[in-house]
């Protein structure tokens, strides 16, 4: 089915609120279908609050399309099954499955209760294809606690490709990873977006120069800037928000102006 | 279904060789031994205990056993499911109930109220209500699908509210003490403290025959050891799967596409299901269904057996309800009064030192051997403290 329809993401005017606090205050943002597109800002910018809002996690105001589908005022599941899918800053993989169980539950929402009722016989192809994309057919069988950091957030990006998702939202992937793990992290990225669209949050400046095609700056919940990494590199405002922000100064090696 | 990334020649996402997937099921051999164990099982039930047994632990052996169906149904909601049902006494009483009205009205014949009523229920005619209980083709099928009704409509509520927790076992346990206030309430109908008791026959067979007792012995062991099939199956098909995938990570599942109030639905309808043929059956071998026996007491004493045999594991429930239940017998026996303490101690060791149940003994034996397979479906005290490091998806 991936393949078939490459969407882009339209967020138009998305607020959140918790309790009078406003989190996300009428962001807009564009990401073209196949785009790779990072979404930085320093901490509390409105990042985490964006994503669980496209996702259907926490209520918000606005419009948030992809492709034709509207996404706002659906339950979880149902935004799943439009083909978002979503990974989180600690990892959440079912660590008393094995791996290919992991898969294969990723891979079922669609199915019926009759084949829920049966036992799982081989490996269907797409958890096959999956295994080897993330580089864990090795590991097929072993129980996804047992998977190092790494490992695990490979296992929940194959999660998301065995689920059929077309929009790719991922929150840190690359935290608390070694260089090497970074490295195939961003090249696996670069492969799944070749008919897939990908939304990181990150933090990691190297690993955001490398890899980004294109970057929202978020600050305050707005956007503060958005372009390719040059243009956002050169943009007085990024600087002076990771740079000349009082609590951030001196503290903030964001690798930006490097 | 779905053609994902046409995979890529390399992607240099791990640097070992990628070999073919191994298969995920070895074959034949787990299932013989399956077989095996089943035959065992049965041949434990059937030949063994009714030889070395005197009628009258026969009889206590079944009504142990009804326990264990109960228990069956708890290891899925609770120990795969992660819901902790406090309340199944309910289901166990609808059944139980259901069973006894059936057969109060069969003793009493066609014409005949039961004797409870013509005592002290001022009646002249059967309650409207009772009627339907007549027929066995209404009573028998109600058994099951009344104690599932009522769980359906309860779960569906519940579950989709995202109650779970503590909460969820309150409210379970709420239930039960309100059914227990409803039937005593109405004694003129339901036969209030006493219950339905004094059961005479059994679709035609007098149930003071120690042959008949026999055969109800039997239908017990039978029934017991299909849901014991069935449980199998549900816990190994892909729902089983999926069932502890919502266990351990209930919003992840959600993110997955599932709805997970729905997957937690089915185990808790079967488990009532379960209960409610428990308590049917428990009406013959004991002669006698009463609030006393479906409460919160009866409640948390099927969860402990639960707990203690290892709710996770197929046989841990069956084997610790028994042990548990003729622990109970064997104590009081000796210990009156002590039983209940040495209950509630044996429930907080479990769940303190051991809350994989014994079944994780077993498990750990295992692992120490080197045997045991790199993935397994097992629930121990080192994979639950890895699922307790586990940190929770952020909710907002």
């Amino acid at each position: 089915m991936s393949g078939d329809r490459l969407d882009g993401l339209s967020v138009r005017d998305v607020r959140v609120s918790f309790d009078g606090f406003t989190a996300v205050d009428g962001v807009s943002l564009e990401v073209p279908a196949g785009d790779i597109r990072f979404l930085i800002g320093p901490n509390g910018a409105g990042k985490t609050t964006l994503v669980d809002a496209i996702t259907g996690l926490v209520r918000a105001t606005g419009s948030v399309r992809f492709g034709a589908d509207e996404l706002l005022g659906r339950p979880v599941h149902r935004i799943s099954r439009l083909g978002i899918g979503r990974t989180f800053q600690t990892s959440s993989v079912f660590e008393e499955l094995s791996v290919l169980q992991n898969l294969d539950i990723a891979a079922g929402a669609r199915r019926g209760w009759a084949t829920l009722a049966r036992r799982r016989r081989g490996v269907p192809d797409e958890v096959a294809a999956a295994l080897e994309t993330i580089g864990l057919a090795e590991r097929a069988e072993h129980l996804a606690g047992t998977l190092a950091h790494g490992q695990k957030q490979w296992l929940e990006i194959g999660m998301l490709l065995v689920q059929d998702a077309r929009l790719l939202l991922l929150d840190e992937p690359v935290a608390g990873m070694s260089h090497e793990e970074r490295d195939a992290t961003g090249a696996l990225l670069e492969t799944v977006s070749r008919d897939r669209t990908v939304v990181v949050i990150e933090h990691d400046m190297d690993f955001l120069r490398r890899f980004a095609r294109s970057v929202t700056v978020l600050h305050a919940g707005r956007v503060l800037s958005e372009g390719t990494v040059a243009q956002v590199q050169a943009d007085p405002r990024v600087q002076e928000v990771y740079l000349g922000h009082p609590v951030d100064a001196g503290s903030a090696p964001t690798g930006l102006e490097a | 279904m779905t053609a994902v990334t046409p995979a890529p020649p390399s992607t240099a996402v791990d640097p070992a060789p990628v070999s073919a997937v191994p298969p995920s099921r070895p074959g034949g051999r787990p299932r013989l031994r399956t077989a095996a164990g089943f035959a065992f099982g049965a041949a434990l039930l059937f030949a063994v205990a009714p030889l070395v047994l005197s009628d009258f632990r026969l009889s206590l052996l079944a009504k142990y056993l009804c326990v264990a169906m109960v228990a069956v149904g708890i290891g899925i909601a609770w120990g795969r499911g992660g819901m902790l049902t406090l309340g199944q006494g309910v289901f166990f009483g609808l059944g139980g109930y259901a069973m006894a009205m059936h057969l109060k009205l069969a003793d009493a014949g066609p014409a005949g109220m039961p004797d409870f009523m013509q005592l002290y229920g001022q009646l002249d005619e059967l309650p409207l209500w009772w009627r339907p209980f007549a027929s066995p083709w209404f009573a028998l099928p109600a058994t099951v699908l009344l104690p599932m009704a009522v769980a359906f409509g309860l779960g569906s509520l519940v579950f989709r509210r995202r109650v779970r927790g503590a909460y969820f076992a309150i409210l379970s346990q709420a239930l039960a003490a309100a059914m227990v206030i409803l039937l005593i309430g109405q004694q003129g109908t339901t036969g209030g403290t006493n219950g339905l008791t004094d059961i005479k026959g059994f679709f035609g067979y007098d149930l003071d025959d120690p042959v008949n007792q026999r055969m109800v012995y039997f239908i017990i062991a039978g029934t017991l050891l299909a849901l014991l099939a069935l449980a199998r199956q549900l816990i190994h098909s892909r729902y089983g799967e999926l069932l502890v995938a919502v266990r351990d990570g209930e919003e992840r599942v959600r993110f997955l596409g599932y709805d997970p109030a729905s997957v937690k639905l089915v185990a808790y309808v079967v488990a009532a299901g379960m209960a409610g043929l428990a308590g049917a059956l428990f009406v013959p071998a004991v002669g006698i269904i009463s609030p006393a026996l479906i409460g919160i007491v009866p409640s948390i004493e099927f969860v402990i057996g639960v707990a203690v045999g290892g709710r996770a594991t197929l046989l841990g429930p069956v084997l610790g309800a028994v042990a548990v239940a003729w622990a109970r017998t064997a104590l009081s026996e000796r210990f009156p009064g002590t039983w209940t303490y040495l209950q509630g101690l044996l429930f907080v060791v479990v769940v303190a030192f051991l809350p994989g149940g014994l079944a994780s003994l077993w498990a750990l034996a295992r692992r120490r051997d080197g045997s045991a397979a790199p993935a397994r479906r097992g629930w121990s005290p080192l994979a639950r403290r890895r699922a307790a490091r586990r940190t929770e998806v952020p909710a907002a």
